[in-house]
Parts: structure tokens; C-alpha cells; sequence
């Protein structure tokens, strides 16, 4: 396909390996943010083209992975209500919280439903005025304007049953959080592709001065990884921090400032917490205060639901890429894609899932 | 979870109510897209698409010059003939 296949030819990516290969001394560590990179790095299996003193930490970048067990808790108990329609993308069925997870709500009877837009579920309330129907937004800025149009699309339609339990999260403030922290040693970040689509790259650039580290903006295919990778390792050799756009088919130093309008027309910033990592300042998305209707944490008595976070799961030091999943006890034994224990095991982008799927087939 | 995949426009519908809708096929499978991120956006041009929503317009010659200056990094390097045959082709 067209902007797919120029981006995967495997005699490119050697060539601009061996790039790598000539310019490359010292020994450092690259984070790449988003889940979606760290499939292909895996697929693609890229340690083979890299020389041994780079490693490729892979970062919290899968908004499925590091959303808490707190808030599937509160959707698992709003699925759970005889006047709920609970609604959501198809990777947040399988993501295990205190007891069960939403599948085995749906097994049990409960009316949960997956979707692939948030239109779809702006749909559903349509069609269902009887019941009250809550989409559970997750996502990163990527998303993040697509779930704020399906609050305006509701209110547009004057539908007084459709409601957002909101858990949409934020890359910078992750991405300071992880500089901040002295057990994560970094170098290099290859930002997300798609985050950036809709942000541009104005948040990196001071990230980049802050914490004196290159930035690039990458995408998705191996070739765009692999040249992400190039910069990343030029400007180190070199000792320079800048924002470099690699990925410059897809974004812009602005980004996409209709899809940035609707999101703070929506959302207020807020503190959030990420999966195993805790509360993070700033770092998510709620609604607005004249959304009020629209919002299931103010509509739902949502309290009293007892926490457990899963034992022998050490998805939090995962996702701040201090281990990796060959590190925990749990991998492949008890958790397992069947039977996942923690959330980066569920989502193709976690990257217990990928190094499942992966590392087995090569072993 | 953040997957966007490009597709090529093929049509807008303007009458959708309030929502910019519009038939993008992705390799020959047509699905509705949202349009109202890139409301300058016309039939023919590629867009990038997440949850049913275009995000952007993909921009065709900064595609270009992505694997134009590949040549750069790789020119010193003997593939790079190799490159200059098979760039088009994927893996
Ligand atoms: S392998 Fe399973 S238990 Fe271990 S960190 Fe990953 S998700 Fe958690």
C-alpha cells in the first residue's frame, strides 16, 4: 500500500544500519515512546541492526498499558448496571482489573459493546434512548480529539444519555516523569509519530532544552525507526539535543491546530494515574465543567470499589523501561496473551505482548 | 492502540449533518472517515486515519524527501545501488 511498502524495503533499513554502525562509539540508551514502535521493533527484530552499545528501551507509549486498575474497575462496575451500555475500543476488553475484566463481564451478560470510532457510540446512544451509554475513552493526544468531537457530536443531537468515563492521558508529562526519574538512563527519545500529528512538536522542543536530549519525531515503519534511530545516534556522537522531524509525511511543527482546538474546547488538563507508575501531575484529560452532563465520574457513584493491583506483575518498571518483560517472574508462565496478568501483555503494543508474540517465534 | 493508517480519499459527503464525512479506501477496502481535522482536504489526496477520524493530510513530497534524503545517510555506502533499485519495492 501507498506511504506503507517504500518504508519497508529490508535493503534500505541494512544500509542506513550500517550507517549506524560507522557513526556510533558510545554506549547509550534509546527510548522509544510509543507502543506502536516498539511492535515493529520487535517484529522486525532490530537488534540485529544495531551495533551492542546502543539498546532501545521501550517506553509507556500504549495508552492501553497504562491505564490504571483503578478506572477498569469503575467501568467494569458501570458494566455491570442493568441501565448501562458500556462501550469502548476492542483492546480495553481483555485488560485485567481488581476482579475479571470487562469480557467477563460480557460473558456474564452485562451489555458491553466494542467499537472502533467514538461516533459509534455516539450511535449507540442514539438508538438506545432507554438506556444510558458511557464510552470509556482511553487514548493519548492521538485519540483525544476524536472522543472530545463524540461528547460535541452528543450535545449537537441533544442526547441526554451519553456519557464519557475519561481516561485520556498525555505524553510530555510522562516523558518529564521518566527524565526526572535517576533509575531511567536515557539518551535518545524517538517521540510518537501520531501523538505528534496532533500536538506538532512545540511541547519537545522545551523537553529537549530542559533535559538537554535529542528528540525525533518517528513513525511507524522500520525505515522510519531506523532513521529515526541515525539522528537519534548522530546528534549523541555529537553531543547536541534538538528536535529533528523524521517523520515529516505525517507532521508538522504545529500539528493538526483543528484537532488541538476541539480537545481544549472539551478537556481541562488534571492529574493522572498511570498503571504502576502512580500519579503523574497534569498528565490527563477530563471534561470541562459545562460538560458536566456528559461526564460518568460525575454522573455515577463511582466510589467504595476496593483496589487490588495484580501481584508478581511488574508492569510499572516495564512501562518506565527499567526491566524488560524477560524480567518478571510472571512472563509467559502465569501471564500469558490467554491469560493476561497485567496490561502490557493484553494490548499488541504492550511490549509484554510483543516480546511474547516475537521472542517465542525466533526461539 | 495509536495505529493510523493512510488511505486515499475517494469522495466527501457533504450532507452528513454536522459531521465532514468521506469514502477513503485503504488498498480497496472503503470505509467512512470522519473529515473535520482536515476540512482542506480533496478527493484523491491520502489522509491518515485514527478511530475513524482523518488526523492529517499526508503531505506527498515531504514523503518524497524522506526517502531522498535517505540517499544522504546511506550515498558513501555500497547499497545504496541496491537502494536506488529496489526503494519502491517494500520488504
Ligand atoms: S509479563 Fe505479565 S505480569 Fe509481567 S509485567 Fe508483563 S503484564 Fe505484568
Amino acid at each position: 500500500m501507498k506511504y506503507i511498502d517504500e518504508y519497508r524495503n529490508h535493503e534500505v533499513v541494512k544500509a542506513v544500519s550500517q550507517a549506524i554502525h560507522k557513526i556510533s562509539e558510545k554506549y547509550i540508551s534509546v527510548m522509544e515512546i510509543c507502543g506502536g514502535q516498539t511492535h515493529t521493533i520487535l517484529k522486525y527484530n532490530f537488534e540485529e541492526y544495531l551495533p551492542k552499545n546502543i539498546t532501545l528501551i521501550h517506553g509507556p507509549g500504549c495508552p492501553v498499558c497504562v491505564t490504571p486498575v483503578s478506572i477498569i474497575d469503575k467501568a467494569i462496575s458501570l458494566a455491570s448496571r442493568n441501565d448501562v451500555v458500556l462501550v469502548t475500543f476492542g483492546d480495553m476488553l481483555r485488560v485485567p482489573g481488581s476482579v475479571g475484566d470487562l469480557l467477563s463481564a460480557k460473558a456474564n451478560g452485562k451489555d458491553v459493546r466494542m467499537v472502533y470510532s467514538p461516533l459509534d457510540a455516539v450511535k449507540i446512544a442514539g438508538d438506545n434512548p432507554e438506556k444510558k451509554v458511557v464510552f470509556f475513552a482511553v487514548g493519548f493526544e492521538t485519540t483525544a480529539p476524536s472522543n472530545a468531537r463524540s461528547v460535541i457530536e452528543a450535545k449537537k443531537l441533544n442526547l441526554n444519555n451519553y456519557y464519557l468515563l475519561c481516561a485520556n492521558m498525555l505524553v510530555p508529562p510522562a516523558i518529564e516523569a521518566l527524565m526526572n526519574n535517576k533509575n531511567v538512563k536515557i539518551r535518545g527519545l524517538l517521540a510518537a509519530g501520531h501523538v505528534c500529528t496532533v500536538m506538532g512538536l512545540k511541547e519537545y522542543e522545551i523537553i529537549a532544552e530542559k533535559y538537554h536530549i535529542p528528540i525525533i519525531a518517528t513513525g511507524f515503519e522500520p525505515l522510519d525507526i531506523i532513521t529515526g534511530i541515525y539522528e537519534a545516534v548522530g546528534q549523541i556522537e555529537e553531543d547536541r539535543y534538538e528536535v529533528v522531524n523524521k517523520y515529516s509525511r505525517a507532521v508538522s511543527r504545529e500539528g493538526n491546530l483543528h484537532a488541538q482546538k476541539l480537545i481544549e474546547l472539551v478537556f481541562d488538563k488534571t492529574d493522572k494515574e498511570w498503571r504502576g507508575i502512580g500519579v503523574i501531575p497534569q498528565s490527563g484529560l477530563k471534561l470541562k465543567d459545562e460538560f458536566y452532563e456528559f461526564d460518568a465520574e460525575k454522573n455515577f457513584i463511582l466510589d467504595g470499589i476496593e483496589v487490588r493491583e495484580p501481584k508478581d506483575c511488574i508492569a510499572g518498571e516495564i512501562l518506565q523501561g527499567m526491566k524488560k518483560p524477560a524480567d518478571c517472574i510472571s512472563f509467559g508462565k502465569i501471564c500469558n496473551p490467554e491469560h493476561p496478568l497485567g496490561a502490557p501483555m493484553v494490548s499488541p503494543e504492550g511490549a509484554c505482548a510483543a516480546y511474547f508474540r516475537y521472542r517465542q517465534v525466533q526461539q | 492502540m495509536c495505529l493510523a493508517v493512510p488511505g486515499k480519499l475517494i469522495s466527501i459527503n457533504h450532507q452528513d449533518g454536522n459531521l465532514l464525512m468521506g469514502k477513503v479506501s485503504f488498498g480497496g477496502i472503503v470505509k467512512d472517515v470522519c473529515l473535520d481535522f482536515v476540512p482542506e482536504v480533496q478527493p484523491g489526496e491520502y489522509v491518515l486515519v485514527h478511530v475513524g477520524f482523518a488526523l492529517i493530510v499526508i503531505n506527498e513530497s515531504e514523503a518524497q524527501n524522506t526517502l531522498d534524503m535517505l540517499s544522504e545517510i546511506i550515498i558513501a555506502d555500497e547499497s545504496y545501488d541496491k537502494f536506488q533499485t529496489t526503494r519502491t519495492r517494500g520488504l
